[in-house]
């Protein structure tokens, strides 16, 4: 999964590198090596600045991970494992909702809780939380959709059984849930991973505002527009740190416990 | 505890299959089945490839239901009350979890209240010669001993009835022959056996009487012993030829 930040920062390098085209007014980078050396410098001291905002990546995305988790997977269970008027309907627009636009996420959670929206009151707009909330609703269908195909394929084979046992519905689906366990982590991952490499939506309600809610993404963004390239590269270099770091994590997890679990 | 203390009076058995009809689409897999299954006897279902033996035992079961017909327990099974038969498969399923933990979600499941779900799984894994290896994660044992597991949580349940579909069909003669053992300990302590089987050898070794299924229909009922002898009807003579090269 490409943070398409990060491919926009390519590009702008390869713009220097090859054309030294650079915008005015903007110091001159002498092109991506320079930028690199920089950026690892950057964060070999734990520039503050830097640490600010990966800090407050990691608490928004994973506040949302563990919230669109905990909506998310059981509901994929449930529509795996029950039957209900609409069910079909329900799985395409699940499917469907994998691939929403962040921008419109943003842009819809900001008509809601701006002043004049039907949650204006809350007062919460540009702030941490209302993050947390647009990256739950962007991800959360995908959560929910990943999860039904895997639990519908689980229920496939327990299903027989289960019934034979005269385990109940809601039962079954929480019992395909943990039994799944090692599955679901991929799931979770490739939450998480939408949700650290999405700017649209944390940009429009958040405000990219410093200190407060400027993540990764909007930095990396913002750095690259002002032409400080070692701070965007090295937030981008942290951004793929972190994603590779968890998935191998995951991955050491899940086959450990395969080989426990079977 | 004595779990036959909680058990309601009134027997499930006998179980009556009045012309039960199942159709797959347009395909009729069973044709109009008329029985009855008797408490204590251990039936064998047997008869070829696509006799519709395992379509039966899901119908009986309840994992199924009838086209048309009726299957009627004697005793009514409330849809939500704890289930008083239970069933082993070809291939059993296990839940990603101990051994034990295992058996303690089945009595879960039946209704077993919580202080009394431990000291029951625990016996009917030592029934079956798991007891050392019930912290071992389920998944992980040996296809024998699945089986086994399989066997234990079905008769930590305590039914009145086992259904058992092919439950060796897997697995080396060493371990078919466990199975075999823990089938027969647990018809000796009550509980009526219903299995298909495409292992004649087991049938007689295992059979009161003979359910004979060919082409979805019910040909032929006998006890073990004078079917395996002397079959009455041409299909299960020509069967048991084919199956029986001495």
């Amino acid at each position: 999964m490409m943070p398409g930040c990060i491919q926009g920062l390519t590009y702008y390098v390869c713009d220097c590198i090859f054309y030294h085209r650079v915008r005015p007014g903007r110091q001159v980078m002498n092109g991506f090596a320079d930028a690199a050396a920089q950026a690892f410098g950057l964060i070999a001291a734990g520039d503050p600045k830097l640490v600010d905002v990966v800090m407050l990546s990691l608490r928004v995305s994973l506040a949302s991970v563990v919230l669109s988790s905990a909506i998310g997977l059981p509901l994929g269970a449930f529509v795996a494992v029950t039957r209900f008027p609409g069910r079909k309907g329900a799985i395409v627009v699940l499917n469907a909702l994998m691939g929403l636009p962040s921008v419109v996420v943003g842009l819809v959670v900001y008509l809601l809780l701006s002043r004049a929206g039907p949650l204006g009151s809350w007062g919460i707009l540009f702030t941490p939380t209302a993050m947390v909330i647009a990256q739950t609703i962007l991800i959360t269908p995908t959560m929910a959709a990943l999860s039904r195909q895997i639990i519908a394929d689980g229920w496939e084979e327990y299903r027989e059984q289960l019934r034979s046992l005269g385990a109940r519905k809601a039962g079954v689906a929480l019992t395909l849930l943990w039994d799944l366990r090692y599955s679901l982590v991929t799931i979770v991952l490739a939450g998480y991973g939408r949700a650290a490499s999405e700017v649209g939506a944390v940009m429009i309600v958040g405000g990219n505002i410093d200190g407060v809610t400027r993540v990764m993404t909007t930095a990396i963004a913002l750095e690259t527009s002002k032409g400080d390239l070692p701070l965007a590269l090295g937030l981008g270099i942290i951004l793929l740190a972190i994603v590779l770091a968890l998935n191998a994590a995951a991955n050491v997890v899940r086959d450990a416990a395969r080989r426990r679990y079977g | 505890m004595n779990p036959m203390d909680m058990r309601p009076p009134l027997s499930l058995l006998p179980l009556h299959l009045e012309d039960v009809v199942f159709d797959v689409g347009q395909r009729r897999i069973l044709h109009g089945i008329t029985l009855a299954l008797d408490a204590g006897s251990r039936t064998m279902i047997i008869g070829p490839n696509g006799a519709g033996k395992s379509v039966l035992l899901r119908l009986c079961h309840g994992l199924l239901e009838p086209t048309s017909g009726r299957v009627a327990w004697s005793a009514p099974e409330p849809p939500h009350a704890p289930r008083r038969q239970a069933m082993v498969f070809q291939r059993p399923v296990l839940l990603r979890r101990s051994a034990l933990a295992n058996i303690v979600y089945a009595l879960k499941c039946s209704g077993v209240p919580a202080p009394a779900r431990f000291g029951r799984a625990l016996s009917a894994l030592s029934r079956v010669g798991l007891g050392a290896l019930a912290d071992r994660p389920a998944r992980v044992l040996s296809g024998g001993e699945q089986q086994r597991l399989a066997l234990a949580r079905a008769w930590a349940l305590d039914p009145e009835v086992l259904f058992l579909d092919e439950p060796t069909a897997s697995l080396d003669p060493g371990a078919a022959h466990e199975i075999e053992r823990i089938v027969g300990a647990m018809h000796a302590a009550g509980t009526k056996i219903v299995m298909v089987t495409h292992n004649m050898g087991q049938a007689r070794r295992l059979g009161d009487e003979v359910l004979f299924l060919h082409q979805g229909r019910l040909v032929e009922r006998a006890p073990a012993e004078r079917f395996f002898r002397n079959p009455a009807t041409p299909e299960a003579a020509r069967f048991l030829e084919g199956e029986l090269p001495w």
